[in-house]
């Protein structure tokens, strides 16, 4: 996030596309809220109509997938309506004309008929936020699980810097992380192309450094990510596999192929808190502590760098990661891993790490400290881009667009677009919540969320056991007739063993992130045949 | 902020512009009795415990009070004493007298009004008793709603509309028959109530009451382990187990608001599931096995497929101290970049 959590509630205006922020971040959408009832302008652009539509001025209901024509639509309205901040653009921003030379093909009208909003709707959106600073983006998986996330962020970023909505109190683009630690993780270099801090591996001067610091000659090409990692296992390339804390069986986009390449590895080390639908195919499986149970730091979606403290003991033989990685470091003859805690690592990030530079155990009692906080005398930095932006030139790119719509579209043989999201009651693979028995209470079994009108057309009553099928897979679960979804599209989760959705979703991915589009596939619901 | 200056009871004391008379009380630490009162709502008046008398003239509510310069408040005028003695009596007189078996004994709000405003037995026989006899809602499995117990100061429901704006209750019925509940008077679980447990927080009383709530022996101040937003919370430890969450006020991301995982999500911690010892697959099984035999396994596997042949997916579920140890070992020790995680996930 360019802001903090608690700006959200100071915004005037909030465009909140693709996410269902009242399930995935209950906490975060009480700003929302917040801000709504005192008068704030919610627009929400979701293909469904969320809760969070209650609370909204406008719901642009647009067709999964076309976030970019969508977003580009209202671009095309601030520009020719004259609404842009001309004078952020010139001192801020590079590329504009060739942006603007790309709104040519979004029209309202030509918007109109790809998104299935209408045009006054969308010529009012734009005035909207446009209109009343301060605005914030808030976006979540709706826009990055797309094979054109990159684009649909772009769409994002254009149109804030359009307006002058960005780097500023209350004002900026959002991206809602999803994972307790998922900001983190990629803080700390758990990518294939950067060291901890975002350092390209194929740097040289970077490598020199951590080479020098860790005191061995490191690789220079980039890595694989994990949707390439799986398709390496598969065709034989990677032997060997180390896990942590992941449930990919059920979380991977087309989980069959998933399985299959797992199940070609040579040898898996799965390390996680429970015997997970994965860590029953592993060759070794090793105890991790939770978070109760250990010390360390999370950040979150704010860059907010917070302690993590020790409740209670591990449980059993179980063991906090950083140990269990530094033990086998240890026994492969490695240096560099004999470190006495989490504080200890934590010296050693920061010295590698200009943006957690300044970040130290003692520094973070209190509220913690948000990144980039380069030395120990920095406060943090709650909004990002206040000054200039994290380019070379310092200046903001706007990047011309074209629509390309989603890999795989509804057609004769699977005439249904099936969309993921979560419940606000479980967590990504339930490997956690649906061990907590009233929460499993309350949220027994995954739902297939579907329309009245196509559920009446396949003859399909509510709550009743159907399969459904995309070219991928197939699975079983129980329908729920719903107006959330419009007629067309149909809606699960992924939290539920029984009812594997990702067997179902398309691992198409965008060409730079390589995120798949879990968000938009093609499938059949069928009824189940009595015996 | 612009001050201003007030009496009560003799002593001076400088508050804020704006504030009420019990707001500017309580934040220089004397206690005026009050029920409906709660920092993060608006002020609503609805139980009357809190009067006061102003200027030596009238008698007021002082949650609704705005503080003036050179104000004069009384709090134990014997009108004032009297008023809010009635107001309590008839709160205690129909309410259970089973505080030893009440999980908010000794940290109940009406308790503590009750015994500053000096109920007795005696001063109850006034009354004719008459304890409602509700059937108890139990239907969420994290809390129960005991409508015999609930003084109705609606800090519940203000707490699901003003902060929540989830609205799943209200009040229902009329006069002595008021009570809080959903629409249609349905058991919670079949309202919009989300289970976020923020009025059970709040309840002055037991009247929205945890299912269980030990009482921790120690807390520890943490992070939530579930989503992205990062809520401060408070372990309640007891023994070897985590036994409750709560949100912690101090915490500048949540403020103390927690959602029903955070809240009520924790048993996996305890959760007999829990993989307690290293797993080594033999003759196809996964058998237990000692951490040196695991590790073991594990170096002379790695060592044998450093590079390409190898790749690791940390976790966005674990902490950065165990992830960058992750990432340094796949490119220090297993010589590779091939590292990654769930992030598009």
């Amino acid at each position: 996030m360019t802001n903090s959590i608690a700006e959200i509630g100071e915004a005037a205006t909030i465009l909140a596309v693709g996410t269902n922020t009242t399930q995935a971040h209950p906490v975060l959408a009480l700003q929302v809220k917040k801000a709504a009832r005192n008068g704030a302008r919610l627009i929400v652009a979701n293909p469904k109509k969320i809760d969070l539509c209650r609370h909204a001025t406008l719901h642009l209901q647009h067709r999964p997938g076309t976030d970019v024509p969508l977003l580009m639509g209202m671009a095309r309205v601030i520009v020719d309506e004259g609404l842009a901040d001309m004078a952020f653009i010139q001192a801020r921003c590079e590329d504009y004309e060739a942006f603007v030379a790309s709104l040519a093909d979004f029209s309202p009208e030509r918007v109109a008929a790809i998104t299935g909003v209408p045009a006054e709707q969308i010529v009012a959106a734009a005035r909207m936020y446009a209109g009343y600073g301060p605005a914030s983006i808030l976006y979540c998986m709706g826009i990055t699980q797309h094979s054109h996330g990159t684009d649909n962020v772009w769409a994002v970023s254009n149109l804030a810097l359009l307006t002058g909505n960005l780097g500023k109190f209350a004002s900026g683009v959002n991206p809602l992380r999803g994972q307790n630690n998922v900001q983190g993780s990629c803080d700390m270099g758990g990518l294939p192309n950067v060291y901890p801090g975002y350092q390209q591996v194929n740097d040289p001067k970077v490598r020199e450094k951590f080479e020098s610091a860790w005191g061995l000659s490191l690789s220079p090409d980039p890595g694989l990510t994990l949707g390439e990692v799986f398709d390496r296992m598969y065709d034989g390339t990677i032997k060997s596999l180390y896990l942590v804390g992941e449930n990919p069986v059920l979380t991977e986009a087309n989980a069959n192929h998933a399985i299959a390449a797992l199940k070609n590895l040579d040898f898996l080390v799965v390390q996680d808190i429970f015997l997970t639908e994965t860590a029953l195919l592993a060759d070794v499986v090793l105890p991790a502590a939770t978070f109760a149970e250990k010390d360390g730091t999370f950040t979150n979606t704010e860059r907010r760098v917070q302690r993590v403290r020790q409740a209670i003991a591990p449980r059993g033989e179980a063991k906090p990661d950083w140990q269990i990685v530094a033990e086998l470091a240890g026994k492969m003859g490695a240096k560099g891993f004999d470190f006495s805690g989490p504080e200890e690592i934590m010296v050693e990030i920061a010295s590698l790490t200009p943006s957690y530079g300044g970040i130290s155990y003692p520094r973070l009692e209190g509220a913690g400290l948000q990144w980039p906080c380069p030395d120990k005398d920095h406060p943090g930095t709650p909004t990002l881009h206040v000054e200039r932006f994290g380019t070379a030139s310092g200046k903001a790119k706007m990047i011309p667009l074209a629509f390309r719509d989603a890999d795989e579209l509804p057609d004769g043989e699977y005439p249904l677009v099936l969309t993921t999201d979560r419940s606000l009651f479980h967590y990504h693979s339930g490997s956690m919540t649906r061990r907590v028995a009233g929460l499993e209470q309350l949220n027994s079994e995954e739902l297939l969320k579907i329309n009245p009108r196509d559920a009446k057309a396949l003859g399909l009553a509510d709550k009743e056991m159907v399969q459904v099928t995309s070219r991928r897979g197939t699975m079983t679960v129980r329908t729920s007739l719903s107006q959330v979804c419009p007629p067309g599209l149909v809606s699960m989760t992924f939290h539920f063993a029984e009812s594997p959705t990702n067997v179902l979703t398309n691992p198409a991915r965008d060409p730079v992130a390589k995120i798949p589009e879990t968000k938009v596939c093609a499938v059949r619901v069928d009824k189940i045949a009595q015996p | 902020m612009k001050k201003v200056t007030l009496t009560i009871d003799g002593l001076q004391l400088r508050a804020d512009e704006g504030s009420t008379v019990l707001q500017a009380a309580l934040a220089n630490g004397l206690y005026i009795p009050n029920l409906c009162n709660h920092p993060d709502l608006v002020p609503a008046g609805l139980c009357r415990v809190c009067v006061v008398k102003v200027d030596d003239w009238k008698i007021s509510i002082s949650c609704k009070l705005p503080v003036k310069e050179g104000m004069v408040i009384s709090t134990e005028d014997p009108e004032v004493q009297r008023i809010r003695k009635s107001t309590v009596e008839l709160l205690v007189a129909n309410h259970p007298m089973t505080c030893l078996t009440c999980s908010r004994d000794a940290n109940c709000e009406l308790q503590r009004v009750a015994s500053y405003v000096g109920i007795t037995q005696e001063s109850l026989k006034r009354y004719r008793r008459s304890v409602r006899q509700l059937p108890i809602d139990s239907s969420n499995p994290f809390f129960d709603i005991d409508h015999s117990k609930c003084v109705l100061c609606g800090i519940c429901v203000r707490t699901c509309d003003e902060l929540q704006n989830i609205n799943a209750i209200d009040y229902v019925r009329r006069g002595v028959h008021t009570t809080v509940g959903t629409l249609g008077n349905k058991p919670i679980t079949q309202s919009c109530c989300e289970s976020c447990g923020e009025c059970v927080a709040r309840c002055p009383v037991a009247a929205l009451a945890p299912k269980e709530s030990p009482i921790s022996m120690r807390e520890v101040k943490s992070v939530c382990t579930y989503c992205g937003v990062g809520c401060g919370i408070l372990l309640g430890v007891r023994g070897e187990k985590v036994v409750g969450v709560r949100g912690d006020r101090d915490n500048p991301v949540n403020r103390g608001s927690l959602c029903v995982k955070g809240r009520y999500g924790f048993k996996f911690i305890n959760h007999p599931d829990r993989l307690t010892t290293p797993l080594v697959r033999k003759d196809g099984v996964l058998v237990p096995a000692s951490w040196d035999e695991a590790l073991e396994r594990v170096a002379a596997n790695f060592s044998e497929h450093k590079g390409e042949q190898f790749a690791a997916l940390a976790s966005a579920r674990i902490t950065n101290e165990d992830n960058y140890l992750i990432q340094k070992f796949t490119r220090a020790v297993m010589q590779t970049n091939n590292i990654d995680h769930c992030a598009r996930l």
